[in-house]
């Protein structure tokens, strides 16, 4: 039977495996979203405190410089980074987790056979994975960062063999961990530790950054998966529970986002997106297509005059955090009479919701923001359709041109509209690293420059038009 | 299998089915916030690495242990703290309008 302090520390883990679930349940609905991660840090700080019960724990001071360093890390950058790079953040934080669930398996296999002990094929096998799983979403969020932070580049990067030498790395792991698991040795499992980095790292460097959001959506799950491993190890329902928890949500947003992109899972892994069309792409835009630009003070002559203009934000609009800049000229247009609103791409920016959460940032009034759906219909009927930093999400190739590697992928239908004004650093790729036909277009003018700067000097020349 | 083991599976296998469960509908404008909240609980690993440092009896495991914690809190408070300055976002605001911003001219 379990003792006072056992029972102690059950009742908690109870209690916070049901807050973890309510929390869960209130994430996803827009009204109880904030109220619902509360109730998920209120249970991870009683199962937190519940731990310390544990008899196990005999020094404190490991822990309590630890998990303020961590605290004060991870408060500092939460609190600092800038809503624009949010999703590195995630990514980041996530490869964290994996490192300690990687570190947790690791420590547990050198104390329980630090004597020349076998552990069981139950133990061993959890060990084996989460290690393996846990070092991989560490290698694959740190790479998925340092894409999204632009340190590494966004295209695909491969090299000959790639898929060879992954194979060879995954059946190293499989025969490391078998070994480990039948015969022991925390050799082989210092090895097996390696090429689970190894092939982390591998695994995310050949997709491209437009499908980051997808894979760290991916490795989420799997670091969940690899704390629930830590739980069979240490012999921890709360780990088991709340790992498996984000194990299973997290495939399921990971079907969630893939589906908005039109594609699946394993083209996205494996298709190398992008990679294959870079050349062709620049051969066509220099074959016989002109871009036409125009300046800020036609485009606000054009703005101003017209009925109806909608807005279509994108990743420069991030980059360049133009979010207030296009919220305070929409509302001149407005005070103009112009109906001003917002086409939101599902995937527009590099996470799906991305634009939602900057468009809020600046205050835009949630009736101007207008879905995919909704808004496809009313392209023909707009005069003027602003699309600033989007690419691939307006690219008619993915709509008409069954060769294109976003075929399929659903887009807004910008081309429908009567005229159409693109603000864009340069004529450079947009994510996918394809070459987009909307920019050729006859009713299309470009605008070059960085996004801010575009947006205010179209508002000064709106003010003097 | 150990009567423990067994135990262990049932309550993965039933996680699964709730995990699924609970956010069986959810908008695309929470996909990120969802992910950054269930980046955050899957911190909940930090409690392993508690564990390990906790009853660490080598400078080796001390050290794993130190570096695990270290990392299994930043998962947890970056985690929660990211979270919350997204949702921060999605509150009703008052009235509509905008203020305490610069308008440059």
């Amino acid at each position: 039977m379990l003792d006072v302090r056992g029972s102690a520390i059950a009742v908690s883990y109870i209690i916070a495996a049901v807050l973890f679930i309510f929390g869960l349940k209130q994430l996803s609905s827009p009204s109880t979203a904030r109220a619902g991660n509360r109730l998920a840090a209120i249970g991870m700080a009683i199962a937190l405190a519940a731990t310390l019960l544990d008899r196990q724990i005999v020094s404190f001071w490991t822990i309590a410089i630890g998990t303020l360093i961590g605290a004060v890390m991870g408060i500092y950058f939460g609190r600092t980074v800038q809503m624009t790079a949010m999703p590195q953040m995630v990514a980041l934080f996530n490869g964290m987790g994996g490192a300690t669930a990687a570190l947790v398996s690791v420590a547990e296999f050198l104390r329980l056979t630090r004597f020349g002990e076998r552990i069981g094929v139950g133990e061993g096998t959890s060990i084996v994975l989460g290690t393996a799983i846990g070092a991989i979403s560490f290698t694959g969020s740190i790479v998925a960062f340092g894409k999204l932070q632009e340190i590494l580049p966004g295209r695909p990067l491969q090299f000959p063999l790639q898929r060879l030498v992954n194979a060879l790395i995954l059946l190293a792991l499989l025969v490391l961990g078998v070994m480990v698991v039948t015969e022991g040795g925390s050799t082989m499992l210092w090895l097996l530790f390696a090429a689970a980095l190894v092939l982390g790292a591998m695994f995310v460097l050949p997709i491209g950054g437009g499908d980051m959001p997808v894979v760290i959506s991916i490795l989420n799950s799997l670091t969940g998966l690899a704390a629930a491993l830590t739980g069979f190890v240490l012999h921890n329902q709360m780990l088991v529970v709340a790992g498996v928890l984000v194990g299973a949500s997290g495939t399921l947003l990971t079907l969630l986002m893939s589906t908005a992109m039109n594609r699946s899972v394993a083209n996205v892994l494996f298709g190398a997106f992008g990679a294959t069309s870079n050349d062709a792409g620049s051969a066509v835009s220099a074959v016989g297509h002109t871009v036409r630009q125009t300046t800020a003070e036609d485009t606000a002559i054009a703005l101003a005059y017209a009925r109806s203009v909608v807005i279509v934000p994108g990743y420069g609009l991030a980059v360049a955090e133009a979010q207030h800049t296009v919220r305070e000229l929409a509302t001149d247009l407005e005070n103009r009479g112009v109906s001003v609103k917002y086409a939101i791409h599902p995937v527009a920016g590099r996470m799906p919701g991305h634009m939602n959460v900057l468009l809020a940032e600046a205050n835009v009034p949630y009736d101007q923001l207008l879905e995919m759906d909704q808004v496809n219909g009313q392209f023909p009927q707009t005069d003027v359709v602003l699309v600033v930093g989007a690419n691939d999400v307006v690219n008619p190739a993915a709509r008409d041109d069954p060769s294109s590697p976003i075929y399929g992928m659903p887009i807004l239908d910008v081309d429908r509209a009567r005229n159409i004004i693109v603000l864009k650093r340069s004529m450079g790729h947009g994510f996918a690293g394809i070459d987009n036909a909307l920019f050729y277009h006859e009713k299309t003018r470009m605008l070059f420059g960085d996004a801010r700067q575009s947006l205010t000097q179209i508002g000064q020349a709106l003010k003097a038009a | 299998m150990s009567q423990e083991l067994v135990l262990g599976i049932y309550v993965f296998i039933m996680a699964i089915f709730v995990g699924f469960e609970v956010i069986s509908r959810v908008p695309s404008v929470l996909h990120t916030p969802l992910m950054s909240g269930t980046n955050a609980i899957h911190g909940i690993v930090v409690l392993g690495a508690f564990l390990v440092a906790g009853s660490a009896d080598s400078p080796l495991l001390h050290a794993l242990g130190f570096i695990a914690v270290v990392f299994g809190a930043a998962n947890v408070f970056g985690g929660f703290v990211v979270t919350d300055r997204m949702l921060e976002m999605f509150k009703k605001r008052e009235g509509g309008a905008v203020q305490g911003e610069k308008k440059d001219a």
